[in-house]
């Protein structure tokens, strides 16, 4: 972090640099920052207003609304840690013993966004065994399908930044077994890019839709869907309330992320502060 | 933690680093072979170390050199040979348990760790103690004058301090080999001067047997007790730095180490090698055709300003006390040549030379063409 907010004024505003040509990048700047934030938040204001206040109190009391976020959440988790168990040491091993293989994964990991879901869920349907169909397992082994693309490249950024080779040597020389070097020197220092594959993970599934209906399941977007049919504003207000409670814990995560490793990890938060300080 | 509290490196070494002075073990790299697909990394590499030598393994890159230290360290396996620690061949031991205490090139600490975590995990998997652990972390930390910086992580070290983290981190474990793979490469001039000073008083302290991998001769020759030049997976010649300089076994080493001039001259009989008009003896084996050139350190050619010589002088470099002068001589054949400085006031470019050999044996090798 020091070295990345001391490096950060030189690389925004070389001395060469006239005065004008600095105050007139900082105006792109905040033009930039000022449409994305129009752009992305108004939505969410006409949704809030087309919601109107009073929904959001009768949103917990809506029939549906808990069983339906309940299972979304449970699904949600089971995806997550089913993802990371597989695609954590399934990145870890390509990288260290088979790089060549890396190009190969990332294709194949990129399948269930070129097939489209429709397909997907009917073939899996067609072939999944007796005992799974029917279950929020088989949903949530599709879902894990679905959040392959999105997990393994947090995965894999955060281990191409990491140097794993000379890591894993390091920490093996001095004695370290598997177990010890994968829970006290990869994980650790994977954190960020496996709370990104959670972020990922949640947020595909919170939002997913045709699989869970075309599986017959009320997950909680099928449950919007089909509520916005009958109260409209009630669903509205619903989907902004997880929305926002979801942005909370993701921010939540971040803050606590990057006050334990001491601030040293480029989150999007310290990218944040050392812009700001880039200004001063 | 303050530096003050054990102020002598020594007192630190048998303290809180509790580390065995004198020790040392024994380390014998028996005809390794590696290949890597069609390409041979070793070649039937013989060493034999003794206790608390330091060895340099120096080459030019591809040349086998760090293969072999991989090979000691575990992460790679030869093909055939073995690698014996004081008698005991420890090819099928797994890296974890060799207890070779290794410094990598690119900077290997654990970047979740504070520096003295980072000092302390491999007493931790040895299942010391915290309060212990601590305390040896610690005390090797001040040995490499890092005390204040415990606290800090890697990314608030420099590049300098990273190492000399990583070299307390190998040291901490009471390692029976240090392993250091060309530790200093990617750090600054004044910096890797620094640490090259710091990691051989360390070395000759602890007395800690170590193999050392480097393509920088300079570093080599510098802080080993012996280096051995390696090209295309083979050792070439292991020998005292002084006796490489001036006693190189063959030519690639001769060429290697230092620099060397090309004079080219034919092959007489009796051992006798002629060169800018005089013969002299060939030291060590003459290839078997008669045009070949000979090599000559520029410290090792006379030269003299005369009216009409055989070379003109073409440059200068000031280097200190000697002064470096390039040589153009007839036949197109550029040299250099080392003198005092303060006698080369006169050696101008376009001044006319006469050079000479001098009397001692030389080493020769087939004429290079083109």
């Amino acid at each position: 972090m020091a070295a990345v907010v001391q490096e950060a004024p030189e690389a925004i505003a070389p001395p060469r640099r006239g005065p004008a040509a600095f105050r007139g990048g900082t105006v792109w700047r905040w033009a930039v920052l000022l449409v994305t934030a129009v752009y992305f938040l108004l939505p969410l204001w006409a949704a809030l207003r087309f919601a109107g206040i009073s929904a959001f109190g009768s949103v917990v009391g809506e029939s549906g609304f808990s069983s339906s976020l309940g299972l979304s959440v449970r699904l949600a988790v089971i995806t997550t840690v089913i993802t990371i168990a597989l695609m954590l040491p399934t990145a870890v091993y390509v990288h260290l013993r088979l790089p060549g293989l890396r190009r190969l994964l990332e294709g194949i990991t990129i399948l269930p966004i070129v097939i489209p879901p429709v397909v997907l869920i009917v073939g899996v349907l067609a072939i999944a065994p007796g005992f799974l169909k029917g279950t929020s397992w088989l949903l949530a082994m599709v879902y894990v399908i679905l959040a392959m693309p999105f997990s393994y490249r947090a995965i894999d950024a955060g281990l191409r930044a990491l140097d794993l080779k000379t890591i894993v040597e390091a920490s093996s020389s001095l004695g370290a077994g598997w177990v010890s070097t994968l829970g006290r020197v990869i994980l650790p220092n994977l954190r960020t890019a496996l709370l990104s594959a959670t972020v990922l993970s949640v947020a595909m599934v919170l939002g997913e839709y045709t699989m869970a209906s075309l599986d017959l399941f009320q997950t909680f977007p099928v449950w919007i869907y089909v509520n916005s049919q009958t109260s409209g504003q009630v669903s509205v207000a619903a989907s902004l309330l997880a929305t926002w409670f979801f942005l909370m814990i993701i921010t939540v995560l971040g803050t606590r992320q990057s006050r334990k490793t001491g601030g040293g990890e480029v989150t999007l938060f310290t990218v944040a502060r050392t812009e700001t300080r880039g200004d001063l | 933690m303050t530096t003050n509290t054990t102020p002598d490196a020594a007192t630190t070494v048998s303290g809180a680093g509790r580390i065995r002075p004198g020790g040392g073990t024994s380390v014998l790299l028996h005809q390794l072979t590696r290949s890597f697909g069609v390409t041979r990394a070793l070649d039937g590499l013989s060493i034999e170390m003794a206790p608390g030598e330091l060895v340099a393994l120096l080459g030019p890159s591809g040349c086998g050199k760090t293969t072999a230290l991989r090979i000691v360290a575990g992460f790679e396996t030869a093909d055939t040979g073995s690698v014996l620690i004081d008698g005991r061949d420890i090819s099928s031991v797994p890296a974890a348990r060799r207890d070779m205490g290794m410094v990598f090139q690119s900077y290997s600490l654990f970047p979740n760790m504070s520096a003295l975590d980072n000092v302390a995990f491999g007493l931790r998997m040895r299942k010391i103690g915290t309060d212990e652990r601590r305390k040896r972390a610690a005390g090797l930390l001040d040995m490499v004058g890092l005390a204040p910086q415990a606290a800090q992580y890697p990314h608030q070290l420099s590049g300098g301090q990273q190492q000399r983290v990583a070299l307390a981190r190998a040291l901490a474990i009471q390692p029976r080999v240090l392993l250091l793979d060309e530790p200093l490469s990617a750090l600054d001039a004044k910096v890797r001067l620094q640490l090259r000073e710091q990691i051989r008083l360390l070395q000759q302290q602890l007395g800690t047997t170590t193999l050392f991998v480097t393509h920088d001769q300079e570093e080599a020759l510098s802080m080993a007790d012996r280096v051995g030049v390696m090209s295309q997976g083979r050792l070439e010649q292991i020998a005292a730095p002084d006796e490489l300089y001036t006693n190189p076994a063959t030519a690639f080493v001769a060429e290697f180490v230092g620099v060397m001039n090309r004079i080219p001259g034919e092959l007489r009989g009796g051992g006798m090698v002629t060169a800018l008009g005089r013969a002299v003896p060939v030291r060590g084996r003459a290839p078997d055709e008669t045009a070949v050139d000979v090599l000559v350190r520029p410290e090792g050619l006379t030269m003299e300003i005369t009216e009409h010589g055989n070379g003109i002088v073409t440059t200068r470099t000031f280097l200190g006390s000697v002064t470096r002068v390039g040589v153009q001589l007839d036949g197109d054949v550029a040299v250099q040549v080392d003198r005092p400085s303060a006698e080369s006031a006169a050696l101008a470019p376009g001044a006319s030379v006469s050079v000479s050999l001098p009397a001692q044996p030389v080493l020769v090798a087939p004429r290079r063409t083109g």
